[in-house]
């Protein structure tokens, strides 16, 4: 994409259906961001992305999301310019207003709110993000893996509070001081975060992630429409691979440390039948082993969908007895680097003697 | 003393007498529009065929569809106004605002947004502002709107914002119908708000349906109290019934699967309803069905109240059979109550799955002769593939590999084989009329689903708090006090938020006092 896109409620439609699927398990529920897009399509603002090749070097690009737990956002939502009201406060910091924004994390409930901020202030969307997926840590973007602070910051909530992060020491003093921050503003907030120049943000930045969730989101309603396996065409759309058609036979979920960590076993069906797979969660899913060898690990995107509608099935309602199909997704090769992989492979995910191994895309030769 | 339970469905209306965990008589008749006067045939009914009178009757029960059917036929819904105590948060998402376009015109959109609402953890969001809720309500007065819904942020946390705006508007507009959110939904504000807006539009309804039923017991000389049956096989009295409408929304299906497990004894079991057209299954545990755990719709609307876990598939004992030996096709297109009519064991021209459970020598029905010009090959696929929908369907229903057992109720019920997978079938006596005896059974409960602070409290104590609250609930709600079991317990620490914020919900039960 070279040029300025402008989205319609149908295509805000597919990428929550696609982000949800990018959240790989997580990421939380695009539902209410995917209203309050289309409530300012109502409204007569504009939702426009644009390509990272179209973006001058110099522009001003800032990060932008809701940040806070999931069960907040559900009850007391947004009062709808949280994340304007944080990014006016970095721009006014700065003395230069942004020229477009970016999301750090496509997978999920934040692939909205950067959509309806631009479409607030008037300016367009980067067409990718940090993550390419979802993770669930704030220093798991390619923006921080890659040299980018997330601060100066800013984090706004409804009642007209902003506080702004002019330094911190590191990621990890960021983390914690936004918390405790977001904690006493009642649980959620909005966010602007990691101001980039143009010419970071292609260096670092997934690529076109907004037009894979919306091509996602487009083959799966496709599909449905025509009444067509919704897999096939997500795989051969997105090049991913079809790992295992399957039934889930036991669940073990619990919490540890704020994460939703377990193990989901699998009983293979169809063409899978007499196979046995095993996929690791840790709200989103971490690995995925057939017949005992694990075959796809993080950063690589593990895929678990309704067999019958191609919906995304998220970590909060796996259910025994759910006939899935897993799909595997080469990750991005900003996400494959040593880099990378230090912060968002397997290791980082306490997977001791996990080597990752990378996916190869569909089509491309060994599987 | 007997107990009546009546279940009125969309075509028959059923009942059941039954003395202490005995059937005394049933019956099905057909249901009326007014629901009353189904109600009044099925209950002469069974009088007559038990010779029981009326004044041996120590409890009646009512489960009806009458005001789901109402939101989804849009039928005697109030316009509504709607307050929602929230200010500043919320505004970007207004009430109604994932509506189907014509529901949201019945209700029309007189939205107000106030100060109030509260945090997670019950701090106030903003203080609620009396003198700008007594403008609110004069507004609403002038517009002649007489049914109003109040939702404020967090009420399952706290309602006692609720509660004041509620007395300040019932003072301006006197007379007007008020609802509250926190007595009818859970966490989830648009799902609370939706489910409390048509609860507020159901009331009228409510009122008139409960005074037209009281008055025809009464002309009956039925005097004994009356309830309804709600979503959770529980019971509600007339006068919650006027107050709560919407929780009356899934009692069908709910009654069904409660009549199994009395029927078997079977606690914890899968339910097969098999009806003409379609099947559901649902899970029981402990007795009641598991809930569904993600936003249900009604009408098009999203709600997110205390609903069975139901999973319905298109197969029924009128579904159509096509294809051929390779490739056999049933449903989910049916023939429905005109079975007796149109399948081939009935004298008619189509092909149905009874046809085949017939043919295949699983059931004994109607004539036989006529299914002689069968293809062995085809009607065992089509066995074969009406057993691999039940088989998925039972899965699916299931939440762990323990094997339970499949308890088989409906009309349909002859198309279930022995065994479905490693799983053993009982089919209990009555099933026909499963759903009046679950509703005959009913039994009251209290509920509590909040967030609690685990700092300087143990994660025992605090679930002792919760179940002690639901005990309460449900020993106001009418529950004999050492009947109580808790039928649900459940806590989910909160990721992201300090304090060890744990979410806990408790639900207990206990048999009513007649």
């Amino acid at each position: 994409m070279t040029t300025l896109r402008e989205l319609t409620s149908d295509d805000i439609e597919a990428i929550a259906i696609g982000a949800a699927i990018l959240g790989t398990g997580g990421g939380g529920n695009p539902y209410i961001g995917k209203l309050r897009c289309q409530q300012e399509l109502k409204k007569g603002n504009r939702v426009q992305i644009i390509g990272l090749d179209a973006l001058d070097d110099d522009a001003f690009v800032v990060s932008v999301g809701g940040i806070g737990a999931p069960v907040i956002g559900i009850e007391k939502i947004e009062q709808g310019e949280e994340c304007l009201r944080a990014l006016r406060t970095l721009e006014e910091f700065y003395g230069r207003k942004a020229d477009a924004l970016i999301a750090a994390e496509i997978g999920g409930g934040n692939a909205m709110e950067p959509l309806l901020t631009g479409a607030q202030a008037g300016i367009p969307v980067v067409d990718g993000d940090g993550m390419g997926r979802a993770f669930p840590e704030m220093q798991m973007t390619t923006f921080s893996i890659y040299g980018k602070s997330s601060v100066p910051a800013a984090i706004a909530d409804e009642k007209g509070n902003v506080v702004i992060y002019r330094e911190v020491l590191n990621e990890l003093w960021f983390e914690r001081l936004a918390r405790s921050t977001v904690i006493a503003m009642g649980g959620a907030a909005g966010s602007a975060t990691a101001p980039m120049s143009g010419r970071y943000a292609k260096r670092a930045a997934v690529p076109d992630t907004y037009t894979q969730a919306l091509g996602l989101g487009n083959a799966v309603l496709d599909a449905n429409r025509r009444h067509v396996n919704p897999i096939d065409l997500i795989c051969a759309r997105e090049q991913g691979v079809r790992l295992m058609d399957a039934k889930i036979t036991d669940l073990k979920r619990h919490l540890r440390g704020g994460f939703a960590v377990g193990e989901i076993q699998l009983q293979g069906v169809g063409a899978y039948a007499g196979e046995t797979g095993t996929i690791a969660l840790q709200n989103e899913f971490l690995t995925f082993s057939r017949n005992g060898t694990i075959e796809v690990t993080v950063p690589d995107l593990i895929l678990v969908l309704d067999l019958d509608t191609g919906h995304a099935i998220t970590t909060e309602i796996l259910r025994f007895g759910q006939r899935v199909a897993v799909v595997g997704l080469p990750s991005h090769p900003l996400l494959r680097t040593p880099e990378a992989l230090a912060v968002v492979g397997p290791a980082a995910f306490g997977l001791e003697g996990v080597q990752f191994t990378p996916l190869a895309r569909a089509g491309d030769g060994n599987v | 003393m007997y107990r009546i339970g009546v279940d009125v469905g969309g075509t028959n209306t059923d009942a059941v007498i039954m003395q202490g965990r005995d059937v005394v008589a049933s019956t099905k008749a057909a249901t009326s529009a007014d629901v009353t006067t189904g109600v009044l045939t099925a209950l002469q009914a069974v009088l007559t065929q038990s010779g029981v009178t009326p004044d041996q009757i120590g409890a009646l029960v009512i489960g009806t569809t009458h005001f789901t059917n109402a939101v989804i036929e849009r039928r005697h819904l109030a316009p509504t106004a709607v307050v929602r105590l929230c200010l500043p948060a919320t505004q970007c998402l207004p009430p109604m605002v994932d509506w189907p376009e014509d529901l949201h015109s019945i209700i029309g959109d007189h939205v107000y947004f106030a100060a109030g609402g509260f945090e997670f953890d019950g701090k106030e969001i903003s203080p609620l502002d009396p003198e700008a809720l007594r403008k609110i309500g004069s507004d609403i007065r002038e517009k002649g709107l007489n049914s109003i819904a109040i939702c404020s942020v967090f009420a399952p946390v706290n309602d006692a914002m609720e509660r004041r705006a509620a007395a300040i508007l019932a003072e301006a507009c006197p007379g007007a119908d008020i609802s509250i959110s926190a007595p009818i939904g859970r966490l989830g504000l648009l799902e609370r708000e939706s489910a409390t807006i048509l609860n507020s539009a159901l009331l009228g309804l409510a009122r008139h349906t409960v005074t037209a039923l009281g008055k025809a017991l009464r002309d009956a000389d039925i005097t004994c109290p009356f309830f309804l049956s709600q979503n959770d096989g529980t019971l509600m009295d007339a006068a919650q019934v006027q107050m709560y409408p919407v929780l009356t929304f899934a009692s069908g299906p709910t009654n069904s699967m409660r009549g199994a497990a009395f029927l078997t004894g079977h606690g914890d079991a899968v339910v097969i309803d098999v009806g003409g057209t379609t099947t559901d299954v649902g899970l029981l545990q402990h007795g009641f069905p598991r809930q569904a755990g993600m936003a249900v719709r009604i009408g098009g609307v999203r709600t997110n109240f205390r609903m069975p876990d139901l999973f319905s598939i298109g197969l029924g004992g009128g579904s159509l059979v096509a294809g051929d030996a390779a490739n056999p096709r049933i449903g989910p297109q049916s023939v429905g109550y005109e079975i007796t009519r149109k399948a081939l064991i009935f004298g008619g021209e189509t092909l149905t799955a009874s046809d085949i459970a017939v043919a295949a020598g699983r059931a004994t029905l109607g004539d036989p002769t006529r299914l002689a010009g069968l293809d062995p090959a085809f009607v065992a696929a089509s066995l074969a593939e009406i057993d691999r929908l039940l088989e998925d369907a039972v899965d699916r229903s299931r939440i762990s590999a323990t094997p339970v057992p499949v308890i088989v109720v409906g009309g349909g019920s002859i198309l279930v084989p022995d065994r479905i997978g490693a799983l053993e079938i009982v089919r209990p006596p009555h099933f026909a009329v499963a759903n009046a005896i679950g509703a005959a059974i009913a039994q009251t409960s209290g509920e509590v689903d909040r967030v609690f602070s685990l700092e300087g409290l143990t994660r025992d104590a605090a679930l002792d708090a919760a179940e002690q609250e639901a005990r309460a609930k449900a020993i106001q709600a009418g529950a004999i006090a050492d009947t109580i079991i808790v039928t649900d317990r459940e806590d989910v620490p909160l990721a992201y938020l300090p304090g060890n914020a744990t979410r806990i919900r408790v639900k207990v039960v206990g048999e009513m006092r007649i």
